[in-house]
């Protein structure tokens, strides 16, 4: 099975988020770059698969030389090749510019499934993996807590609120994948593993090589952008109950605060 | 020039999803404030009997597709369908619930429709004919304004639980078209729909969380924080802590990297309070903390903290709850 893993590479969820002096953008001097969990989640569905199925495991990315780092982590859990784009016409790009450039490579490859994350844990934009397909007119299903597949359609079971469906699709198809570490588990990179991702193919695309043209995924191409960014509102200090009471004391203050101050229940 | 403000409804299982009367109420104001009329669309199975309902919360016109292929959520269904009509409308904006389908839908109509989204906004302002939407990143460490190019369409998908919701007003009834829309044929569909009857309250949409975290000591511990729960019809929720060792399913887990959530108060039972698990529940609009260890960082978060072993104060906690509860 010819397979593609669509990847972010985001800030560690350990970040302390700082806002720039533009107030438009973030700090990114001192930050640990990290796959994003959600997209690591589909590295480990795209292994499974190539390990039932055979064939091969593209990384696709986009964004700076550093996310190189990220694609060698995905290479050393055991993908075959990577492609980076990596230009910076793409700098302010919204996500259907993103999506438009993901999806030429994507065409390129022709695979019979693409895998990504269902949001990502930075600007948590929730749109790649369905923009993609759209733009490659195909079928996706959203929120993949489980995948099964036979080799010709795919299964997953999608929570929603309040319950869950399970959906199937025939392939080639894009699955965008939910759940945590503790449902996907994914694997680490071996220290083979880590020696042989050296030596895998890794290609950085222009934009002249997806055979798109800049007015439809450049910056000034962006349909919409962030125009300031803000800290969330601080908490003001709050109170610790305890006044010398007991635990039956605190739990009878705790309620008439809830109740009467608050008036939250 | 535009012709109305288009808003996208939910309907499961016979029903308007709550979340839709929130998108209707808030596109109710962004009409008004352009000076336009608002458009409700409205697809699904069997969801023409209940159409009218959205005029309660300020919608003028609905547009429902109705049909059995349509019953349950795929994109490659719902998307064209909901494209054509959208097309027809020409709208100056459209809004949309950042439900679980709602944020799968928006992504793909969006790009269908080449249009800005603006994904999971917690705020939209209009200012002399220009929109601009707030929406959290880094699961609420930080505060985006987002705003539209020249030309661009602006689609907002509104979380849910956070915006206003106006009072149904039964008097004011929608007026309702049938659109004969062309359901395609889908390499994608629903098998079977599981819905928990029992009557559990969703994360994303509950008043009241309680969560447990690594403090809780082992799954069979939740069984207070159930009752707990049960007594101020809550939620339960968990840190990463706990559901990484198995305490609690997945589905459970507030925090970047599990569901961000906005009730009215968000009780941490036993959570430590690291920064991915503050980013989920650090929008609650208020916050309690009960942890043994007086440093823990929740405590720099929650609006009142009560420094005590969870296993000797929640039961007591839960009983006070009672007599309060059978007293008013």
């Amino acid at each position: 099975m010819n397979i593609v893993v669509l990847l972010k590479q985001t800030p560690d969820t350990e970040s302390v988020i700082r806002i720039a002096g533009d107030k438009r953008s973030i700090v990114t001097d001192d930050l640990k770059w990290i796959i994003n969990p959600y997209d690591e989640f589909a590295v480990e569905a795209a292994l499974r698969l190539k390990e039932k199925y055979g064939g091969t495991v593209t990384i696709v990315s986009l964004g700076p030389q550093r996310v190189v780092e990220s694609i060698r982590t995905a290479l050393a859990m055991g993908a075959d090749k990577g492609v980076l784009i990596d230009d910076e016409v793409f700098e302010g790009s919204d996500s259907l510019g993103v999506a438009k450039a993901l999806a030429a490579v994507v065409r390129e490859i022709n695979p019979d499934i693409v895998l990504c994350g269902s949001r990502a844990v930075d600007y948590d934009l929730g749109q790649r993996g369905p923009m993609v397909a759209e733009i490659l007119n195909w079928p996706h299903l959203g929120l993949a807590v489980s995948l099964e597949s036979d080799g010709a359609k795919v299964t997953i079971e999608r929570p929603i609120e309040g319950g869950k469906v399970t959906l199937e699709v025939d392939l080639p198809a894009l699955v965008t994948m939910g759940g945590s570490h503790a449902v996907w588990n994914p694997r680490y990179a071996s220290l083979p593993g880590i020696m042989k991702a050296k030596k895998k193919p890794l290609d950085v695309k222009k934009l002249a090589d997806l055979g798109l043209d800049a007015s439809e995924v450049s910056g000034d191409a962006a349909r919409i952008r962030i125009t300031s960014l803000e800290p969330p509102p601080e908490r003001a200090a709050g109170r610790i109950i305890d006044g010398g009471l007991d635990t039956a004391g605190k739990a009878k203050e705790l309620v008439r605060a809830l109740h009467e101050e608050a008036k939250v229940i | 020039m535009a012709d109305c403000v288009c808003v996208v409804s939910e309907f499961r299982a016979g029903n308007f999803r709550r979340v839709s009367f929130e998108v209707a109420s808030e596109g109710r104001r962004v009409a008004d404030a352009l000076g336009l009329p608002l458009y409700g669309i409205a697809v699904g199975s069997g969801v023409s009997d209940k159409a009218e309902e959205l005029g309660f919360y300020g919608v003028d016109k609905v547009f429902v597709a109705d049909d059995a292929a349509l019953e349950h959520y795929v994109a490659e269904t719902y998307v064209p369908v909901m494209a054509e009509i959208i097309q027809g409308l020409n709208p100056a904006a459209i809004l949309l619930p950042a439900s679980v389908d709602g944020k799968d839908l928006s992504a793909r109509l969006a790009a269908r429709l080449q249009a800005g989204l603006a994904q999971d906004c917690t705020e939209v302002v209009c200012e002399n004919g220009v929109l601009k939407a707030k929406r959290p990143i880094f699961a609420g460490k930080c505060l985006a304004w987002c705003e539209w190019s020249q030309g661009a369409l602006p689609m907002i998908s509104c979380r849910p639980n956070v915006m206003d919701c106006k009072a149904a007003d039964a008097s004011r009834k929608a007026a309702v078209e049938k659109v004969d829309a062309a359901v395609p044929e889908a390499r994608s569909r629903a098998l079977s729909v599981d819905l928990d009857t029992s009557g559990k309250v969703e994360l994303t949409e509950a008043e009241i969380i309680v969560s447990g975290g690594r403090g809780m000591k082992g799954p069979e511990n939740f069984t207070i924080l159930e009752e707990l729960a049960r007594e101020l019809g809550a939620a339960v929720g968990a840190s990463r802590a706990a559901v990484d060792a198995g305490w609690r399913p997945h589905s459970d887990q507030v925090g970047q990297t599990g569901k961000v959530v906005n009730p009215n108060l968000y009780i941490a039972v036993g959570i430590s309070g690291a920064i991915q698990h503050l980013a989920g529940m650090g929008s609650s609009k208020f916050i309690v903390a009960v942890n043994k260890d007086p440093e823990a960082p929740i405590f720099s978060k929650a609006d009142f903290g009560v420094v005590e072993d969870l296993f000797n104060f929640v039961p007591v906690f839960t009983e006070e709850v009672r007599v309060l509860k059978s007293t008013c």
